[in-house]
């Protein structure tokens, strides 16, 4: 084998419906993922992630644009990609009225395994992500993150060179996800390349050895998690205000906001002429910033300067952004699928 | 080609051991699909079946329209079955497993017959158990046997089909709907010359007719004339417009 990339994607383009109901969900997206390592494909709801999983693990088809995985065209060499890869989707593709064991012996029979080797290497895999106790209970008995758990094994029953993962920890409580995170490391401890999609941008500065962020179906920023948050600004500068008028005046030049306790944060490289600049712009009179805090950029900042958008979840900065990380866990759990 | 030829083997294999295992824990589904038709029976037989004159016991005429009854209800759960596999996330991990369209729905329809032979065994049963006197040759019931489960595979695939074509498994269970009613305008409760005429036109030639007419002709040793093959041919015909759709069809939904 000659040393191609694990992923290779061009000018990816697709779209749904027709006339003026036409979505064009991808706009020429081009990905690279080296082999052996964890890329992240960072978006909000509706960026056209799932779309480019499905093309890349050839269940769908790219209106334009080409793409190679393991080294195969995923529209001529369809059967060798599938043979390389596996895809754990967003929505949990286990039988719930089979046993964990049962389940796996499934997919590894469909995978060509023989039956004794079906049942030893269900036996395997369900050691090896901790469902050994579990295995003979029907997986509607299973807790979410076991679920998922079990969802992700049954994806690996093949041994894939590179593996789908979309959404992996969509729905999880905290220590779930933690729990998931190990398992993705563990995965490419082993040699597999990871391919994963998520929303949010702690996993992805966690797992990922590269992210390229994605927003309407166009790759807006690609680089490893650092280079992101170089390329935005290097640092932030929170600044605790006086007043509720100058907290709505300086709203909108900021990238992270605070209402409950008056504060926000602004992009700065954070050489002490800058902010010294950028403070006496702001409050020429000395009155309304109270205090202020220098801090490296996060991916949160990355995401909403290239998005625009919000980001669903907002990391590292305080006590209640877990909470509200929670949160959106739930919101995602009621959404209604898009199928 | 052979290689291909045993890994689908094993495929359909696979998938109708699966199927098989999550009918027998659905088992609630497998006893209203036996509940509903042999109830039917008893009201039909012990009901209505005093006012209603057929020319014979009326247990003996109404039976092999309950078994089809039967038949067609229990075969049309394929329908939801194959409509929930597709709407969820099982079917991209089948597809990126390079599983293709046809092990997955013959998978379906093999659980689907086992479970109709189970409950028209059943069926049978509590028909004999209430006065039902059959008077076939061995050669006879085996024939009606045969035809019984050519339907059984027809209707299943249709479902199959149908469950493919619709947007959710709730509609999809729509179909078992239609399958419940389509034996009332046939012959299968009340001889057709009873109904008004505007119905004989369809009640004479539905598929389910020369079905009834031939499982009544061999379970009770009567002259069944062109009726087993006209059954068997609707059967084929029927079979083969469900595999040519739910191939079109399923490439079509995993598009
Ligand atoms: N089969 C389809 N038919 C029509 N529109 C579709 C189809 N699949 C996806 N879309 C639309 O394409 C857009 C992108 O969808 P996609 O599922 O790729 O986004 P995503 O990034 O995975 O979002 P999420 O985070 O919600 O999973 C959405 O607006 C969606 O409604
Ligand atoms: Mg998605």
């Amino acid at each position: 084998m000659t040393s191609h990339p694990a992923i290779e994607a061009t000018g990816l383009e697709k779209s749904y419906g027709n006339g003026n109901a036409r979505v064009r969900v991808l706009r020429g997206i081009d990905l690279r993922v080296e082999r052996g390592t964890v890329f992240a494909l960072l978006g909000p709801n509706g960026a056209g992630k799932t779309t480019a999983v499905r093309i890349l693990a050839t269940l769908t088809t790219a209106d334009s644009g080409t793409a190679r995985v393991a080294g195969y065209d995923v529209v001529a060499d369809r059967r060798r990609v599938r043979g390389a890869i596996s895809l754990t989707g967003q929505f949990a593709a286990v039988d719930e009225k089979q046993t964990g064991e049962e389940n796996l012996r499934m997919m590894a029979r469909l995978s060509g395994l023989s039956r004794a080797d079906a049942r030893r290497r269900a036996a395997a895999l369900l050691d090896r992500f901790g469902l050994a106790d579990a295995g003979g209970r029907l997986a509607v008995t299973y807790s979410g993150g076991m679920r998922r758990r079990l969802d992700l094994a049954a994806g690996l029953v093949g041994d894939p060179q590179v593996v789908f993962l979309d959404e992996p920890t969509t729905g999880l409580d905290p220590r779930s996800r933690q729990e998931l995170w190990q398992v993705v490391r563990d995965l490419s401890a082993r040699g597999a390349t990871v391919f994963l999609t998520t929303q949010y941008l702690e996993e992805a500065d966690q797992l990922a050895d590269r992210i390229a962020v994605v927003d309407h179906g166009l790759v807006v920023a690609e680089g490893t998690a650092e280079e992101l948050k170089n390329r935005v600004a290097g640092h932030r500068l929170d600044l605790v205000l006086t007043s509720r008028e100058a907290y709505l005046r300086l709203a909108s030049r900021a990238v992270h906001h605070a209402p409950e306790n008056l504060t926000l944060g602004l992009p700065t490289d954070g050489t002490s002429a800058r902010v010294r600049a950028l403070l006496d712009e702001i409050d020429p009179d000395g009155t309304e910033v109270a205090r202020f805090a220098l801090r490296g950029a996060t991916l949160d900042d990355v995401f909403l300067a290239l998005t625009g958008a919000a980001p669903a979840a907002t990391g590292h900065y305080q006590e209640q952004d877990q909470d509200q990380d929670q949160d959106q866990d739930q919101d995602q759990d009621q959404e209604p699928t898009h199928v | 080609m052979s290689d291909a030829l045993a890994s689908s083997r094993t495929h359909a294999l696979t998938m109708a051991g699966r199927g098989i295992r999550l009918s027998r824990r659905n088992i609630d589904a497998v006893i209203t699909a036996m509940m509903l038709p042999i109830m039917l029976m008893l009201i039909f037989v012990y009901f209505f079946g005093g006012a209603i004159d057929t020319g014979t016991e009326y247990v003996t005429y109404v039976v092999p329209g309950v078994l089809l009854l039967c038949a067609g209800f229990g075969s049309s759960s394929t329908a939801v079955s194959v409509s929930e596999d597709m709407k969820g996330g099982i079917i991209d991990r089948f597809r990126s497993l390079d599983i293709g369209g046809a092990p997955i729905l013959a998978g379906h329809v093999t659980a689907s017959v086992a479970r109709n032979v189970v409950s028209t065994a059943l069926v049978l049963g509590v028909a004999l158990l209430i006065g039902f006197r059959p008077s076939a040759t061995p050669a006879a019931a085996l024939a009606a046997a045969g035809i019984l489960f050519a339907f059984i595979v027809a209707i299943s695939w249709l479902s199959a089909a149908i469950g493919l074509l619709a947007k959710s498994p709730e509609a999809a269970g729509g179909f078992t709907f239609f399958m419940m009613f389509l034996p009332y305008p046939s012959s299968a409760f009340v001889p057709i010359d009873t109904m008004p005429d505007w119905l004989h036109g369809f009640a004479d030639h539905q598929p389910v007719t020369s079905v009834i007419e031939s499982l009544r002709g061999l379970l009770l040793g009567l002259p069944v004339g062109s009726a087993p093959w006209v059954a068997l041919a609707w059967c084929a015909g029927l079979l083969a417009l469900a595999l040519g759709l739910s191939g079109v069809l399923f490439r079509v939904r995993t598009a």
